[in-house]
């Protein structure tokens, strides 16, 4: 166990710092000037200068890399150039729109895709399992940011249950809650069409295996061996897809903010992209790519607690 | 031939047409505007209506499948042939320095989700079509390297390759001539799923403006310049939203039935 984790958490370190240098190369390195590339061609010489010493860029490179390295290290992440603040302020306002949201998402993929796969898998063959079926090929196949407009058109514009988009933060929680259900649903369904699809394909695996039948042998009917040894067993691959769906809900977020004009890390990133801050594209990028990075460590910690066969194994 | 393979291909064929169509020729030229026109609703002259500077919806649609399918193909393309060659070594040269390095590079391309991969080049060097084929592609290469080396690892256990490396093959000539052909078929049912998640892709990217630009006609857009509309003209967002969502499902069918018809396998599994 101990093992397993350190080798985990070593590739986990070695996964941030080639990242890290990836953004770094790409947006530090490869515009030639970053300066020169953020101001445009009309930038006046003082302020084209004043921007260079701002961003560091008279220092060697691997200076500037460890500094920003460094900096996000301790939570600074240097300052927006064109809003004039810090970027950790920025990402900190935007945070609790993206976060809750891709949660929300997370959790509502789950609580439709369990109960539908562990159905389908149970009726498989028959009638209801064709319908799940055929329901996830169809959710699979959908745009989310398509999906998104639909949901604004029947619930906003036309029933009026919700509103067709905005944010006015987390000073009326339920008010908040209620402007993200649009946007999770959008993100939820599609991926939770994948889910439903992988649950029923790793159980009906299951259901096959002998120790099940031992299970039915000793006298467990089949609904019972199916939520003890079954469903639990089944969990592995699963599990897989949730941490790679979080990292899809994180960058599909992105887009469903630009639907519903939620105020969050997506929204930040293109507005920096088209004013060309790319101090706050790099940190904005390379936070979304931490965090992916993370759940994926989780996700595979979390396969020990489900399968303590891996435990020995190291 | 079972009933995924023949809808499936049969979607498919429909929008492959369409596009190869579009090349000769659409019912209107959508780069005349005709104001008077616009938004009309289903009608003999507009089958799919007129969006807001009066184009007809089926000609953009038809042009822009083209674009779909030549960015889907192309990322697709990219994850071929940089892909299979990674995943035929790490696994010719399993538990080696080479093999390590290349599916831990794997991994770190999967930690940038493909959007992110797409906002980091779009930042740098600006949005275009060029640069949403990259994006997507460079998604594409981990794929099939992991694939190719999770099909191609059991092969080398079998005693073909044994023979054949008694006859004194080396590893190169033995993945092309011998391991290649016998995941080719897995290969090309993965292939039809790429091209369906590049179809979504594309169009996600055109959506937020990073992915072809104006003239060149694309679903992504169509469904971006239907946005501020749909309240007026509902059908300016359900025309290329369905598109999408039809190609799509003809390629995950056609995935789908391809997996059952081309493994003997799986056809004698699934009765």
């Amino acid at each position: 166990m101990i093992r397993y984790t350190l080798g985990r958490l070593s590739s986990l370190v070695i996964s941030l710092v080639v990242a890290s240098i990836v953004i770094f190369l790409v947006i530090e390195v490869i515009p030639g000037d970053p300066a020169a590339f953020m101001l445009g061609i009309n930038a006046r010489e003082d302020t084209l200068a004043a921007l260079r010493a701002e961003m560091g860029l008279d220092q060697p490179l691997l200076a500037r890399y460890l500094d920003w390295v460094f900096g996000m290290v301790q939570g600074d992440f240097g300052n927006s150039w064109t809003y004039k603040t810090p970027v950790a302020e920025l990402i900190g306002d935007r945070i609790w729109v993206s976060l809750p949201l891709s949660i929300y998402a997370l959790s509502l993929s789950i609580l439709i895709a369990f109960p539908a796969g562990i159905y389908a898998a149970s009726r498989r063959g028959r009638m209801g399992d064709v319908y799940v079926i055929g329901l996830t090929q169809f959710g699979v196949a959908l745009p989310n940011f398509w999906f998104a407009m639909i949901l604004v058109l029947i619930f906003a514009i036309n029933l009026r249950w919700f509103s067709a988009g905005g944010f006015l933060g987390w000073d009326n929680p339920f008010l908040a809650v209620k402007s993200l259900t649009l946007p999770a649903i959008a993100l939820a369904l599609p991926q939770a069409a994948i889910l439903a699809r992988v649950m029923r394909s790793s159980l009906i695996d299951i259901l096959g295996e002998d120790f099940i039948r031992t299970a039915r042998a000793k006298g467990l009917t089949r609904r019972q061996a199916l939520w003890r040894h079954a469903v639990r067993n089944a969990l592995i691959p699963v599990l897989t897809i949730i941490g790679l769906q979080f990292s899809f809900l994180l960058a599909g977020g992105i887009i469903i903010e630009q639907v519903f004009f939620l105020p969050g890390l997506g929204r930040l990133i293109f507005q920096s992209i088209s004013a060309r801050d790319l101090i706050v594209v790099e940190s904005v990028v390379m936070l979304l790519v931490f965090t992916v990075i993370m759940v994926n460590f989780i996700v595979d910690l979390a396969y020990v607690a489900v399968d303590p066969r891996l435990r020995s194994r190291g | 031939m079972n009933r995924n393979l023949l809808i499936g291909a049969a979607l498919s064929t429909v929008f492959l047409c369409l596009a190869a169509l579009s090349f000769f020729w659409t019912p209107y030229d959508i780069e005349t505007l005709d104001i008077s026109n616009k938004l009309q609703g289903f009608s003999l002259t507009h089958w799919l209506g007129t969006d807001h500077f009066g184009r007809d919806i089926l000609s953009m649609i038809m042009m822009g499948a083209r674009t779909s399918i030549a960015v889907a193909l192309l990322a697709v393309g990219i994850g071929v042939t940089l892909g299979i060659p990674l995943g035929l070594t790490a696994a010719a040269r399993r538990g080696s320095v080479l093999d390590e390095l290349i599916m831990r590079g794997n991994d770190l391309i999967f930690a940038f989700p493909s959007l992110i991969i797409a906002i980091l080049i779009t930042a740098v060097f600006g949005a275009s079509t060029i640069n949403a084929i990259i994006a997507i592609g460079i998604f594409n290469i981990p794929v099939f390297a992991r694939l190719t080396r999770a099909a191609a690892l059991p092969l080398w256990e079998r005693d073909f390759i044994l023979a054949a490396r008694v006859c004194g093959k080396s590893q190169a000539r033995i993945s092309l001539e011998h391991i290649l052909p016998n995941i080719t078929n897995l290969m090309i049912v993965q292939g039809t799923i790429q091209f369906s998640l590049g179809i979504l892709a594309e169009a996600a990217l055109s959506y937020i403006g990073l992915g072809a630009q104006p003239p060149t006609a694309s679903w992504g857009r169509m469904l971006a310049d239907a946005q501020t509309l749909v309240i007026i003209a509902p059908f300016t967002a359900l025309v290329p939203g369905f598109a999408i969502v039809l190609m799509v499902l003809g390629l995950n069918l056609l995935g789908d039935g391809l997996r059952d018809w081309l493994d003997p396998k799986l056809r004698v599994d699934r009765t």
